[in-house]
């Protein structure tokens, strides 16, 4: 009976005395410790990007995609553990499609995200179940504009302008309280989420990565698509220019 | 005459009417409930609420659109829960209502209009006839004495009246399918729903115009046709 949860983290349906239940804080570690996912809304539409390290030289490009479409106005990206965020995907999807075939019309994202917070919650209340490993990135297209929202495994979710989630997401939060993001339309932000996501690197790792983009605007005609590869190449040479060209800036004042 | 021996299904053999107009939509309906040659009810309501700002008007069996009415309702308040301030919408209101009848349309005989207003549509009006179609319609007549009005509603509808052109339009055309139709008859019920309102108004039985050879109570016909 040592350790961090002193007994109190065995199962899910446990209480600390504290009133916390140590599960669903570790099930948060494992988005926490994921790749980093940032979510960003814009003036004309809502950008996701993901992060990924190349995890073995043999492993084709955009094999592993984090990033996936939910219906044709909303997409979804999964930090943390890849398996359980397709699970959230693929429910997801399922009451997207219910929803239009029931009501007619596209399901608001508000009633999406709180079914999946739903949907992660049961996941928190049974002892034979544990919870999911990954939040869930939303980003969506409605009749009043782009919307990212971020429901996490404990079972909330929550609106944002801008959310990053997984490795690093302190620092790129701290960029993207910088940027003004409802004066940027998607095209001008997606170099500086480009840049976010390089400049939290560690620099010490010469590790390759790939960055996945995906985007819903006015200009994608409020469909949820990836970002051309050409374009998305672009902004990612763009932005490692100017982090590169600010890192000499400095170093040219210290001199 | 011989008084009814057997009970036959309860049918509203009915004239209804739903018509958008400049900034909301006004639904009609004549007020029999008829059993066989047997009138149930000459003051039924056939205009029923299913959730705020829209209303399902119903003609076939009484029990299956009422049946419809009842699920559309519990549906769409649940819906209404879901969405929070937003409101539900008069196509998702349409869209349940087509699902019930769709599915369950091999043993029912149902035919009903849909209308109402909301935020992001305004004024709009649905039909829903007897196989389950949905149609999204300026206006649309129902029910056994839509047939004698048909040829009116065509002449005489125009896009964007006003509440009052649009209102005069809804009840001559039930005055006429009553005048007509065996199986319509009693008040004319109208409800207007726009942006500000949602108002239940009747015309009483007495007040209903009577046309050509009907016997007249009050003189020459009373009602001037809506000028084209």
């Amino acid at each position: 009976m040592s350790g961090v949860g002193s007994g109190y983290d065995l199962s899910v349906t446990t209480f600390s005395p504290e009133g916390r239940v140590f599960q669903t804080e570790y099930a948060g570690k494992a988005t926490d410790n994921g790749v980093p996912c940032v979510g960003v809304c814009c003036k004309d539409g809502a950008i996701l990007a993901v992060e990924k390290p190349e995890e073995t030289k043999m492993m084709l490009p955009n094999s592993n995609r984090r990033i996936f479409t939910v219906s044709r106005h909303c997409g979804m990206a999964v930090p943390g553990k890849l398996p359980d965020g397709r699970q959230i995907v693929s429910r997801a999807q399922q009451e997207a499609e219910n929803y239009k075939r029931f009501y007619g019309e596209t399901i608001p994202t508000k009633v999406l995200t709180d079914r999946l917070a739903n949907f992660c919650h049961v996941f928190s209340l049974y002892w034979h179940l544990r919870p999911l490993g990954s939040a869930a990135l939303t980003a969506s297209f409605d009749d009043d504009g782009p919307h990212v929202y971020l429901s996490e495994t404990n079972g909330v979710s929550y609106r944002y302008y801008g959310i990053a989630v997984g490795k690093g997401r302190q620092g790129i939060k701290t960029e993207l309280e910088r940027m003004k993001l409802d004066q940027m339309t998607c095209k001008e932000a997606l170099k500086a989420v480009c840049k976010c996501l390089i400049k939290q690197r560690d620099d010490s790792s010469n590790k390759k990565f790939e960055i996945e983009l995906a985007w819903i605007s006015e200009e994608t005609g409020r469909e949820f698509v990836r970002v051309p590869a050409d374009l998305a190449k672009e902004c990612e040479a763009a932005a490692k220019k100017e982090i590169e060209q600010e890192e000499d800036d400095d170093s040219d004042m210290e001199g | 005459m011989e008084a009814p021996t057997k009970m036959k299904e309860v049918l509203t053999g009915t004239t209804i009417i739903a018509c958008t107009y400049d900034g909301g939509v006004i639904l009609g309906a004549d007020s029999r409930t008829s059993s066989g040659n047997y009138v149930a009810n000459k003051v039924a309501d056939k205009i029923t609420k299913v959730c705020d700002k829209v209303y399902l008007c119903r003609s076939g069996s009484a029990a299956h659109t009422q049946a419809v009415a009842g699920y559309a309702n519990l549906y769409l308040n649940q819906h209404a829960i879901e969405l929070g301030d937003k409101g539900c919408s008069v196509k998702a209101a349409a869209n349940i209502v087509k699902e019930i009848a769709y599915g369950n349309k091999a043993w029912m005989n149902a035919g009903m209009i849909i209308a109402g207003w909301d935020k992001k549509e305004k004024g709009k009006v649905f039909v829903v006839p007897l196989g389950g179609t949905l149609m999204d319609v300026p206006f649309a007549v129902g029910g056994s004495g839509s047939i004698y009005i048909n040829a009116f509603v065509d002449r005489n509808w125009k896009p964007n009246m006003t509440k009052e052109e649009c209102k005069s339009f809804v009840r001559k055309a039930v005055s006429l399918a009553i005048s007509r139709d065996g199986s319509s008859g009693g008040v004319i019920r109208t409800v207007t729903v726009n942006e500000h309102e949602q108002v239940k108004e009747f015309v009483t039985g007495n007040e209903v115009p009577v046309y050509q050879d009907e016997i007249q109570s009050k003189g020459p016909p009373q009602v001037e046709f809506v000028s084209v």
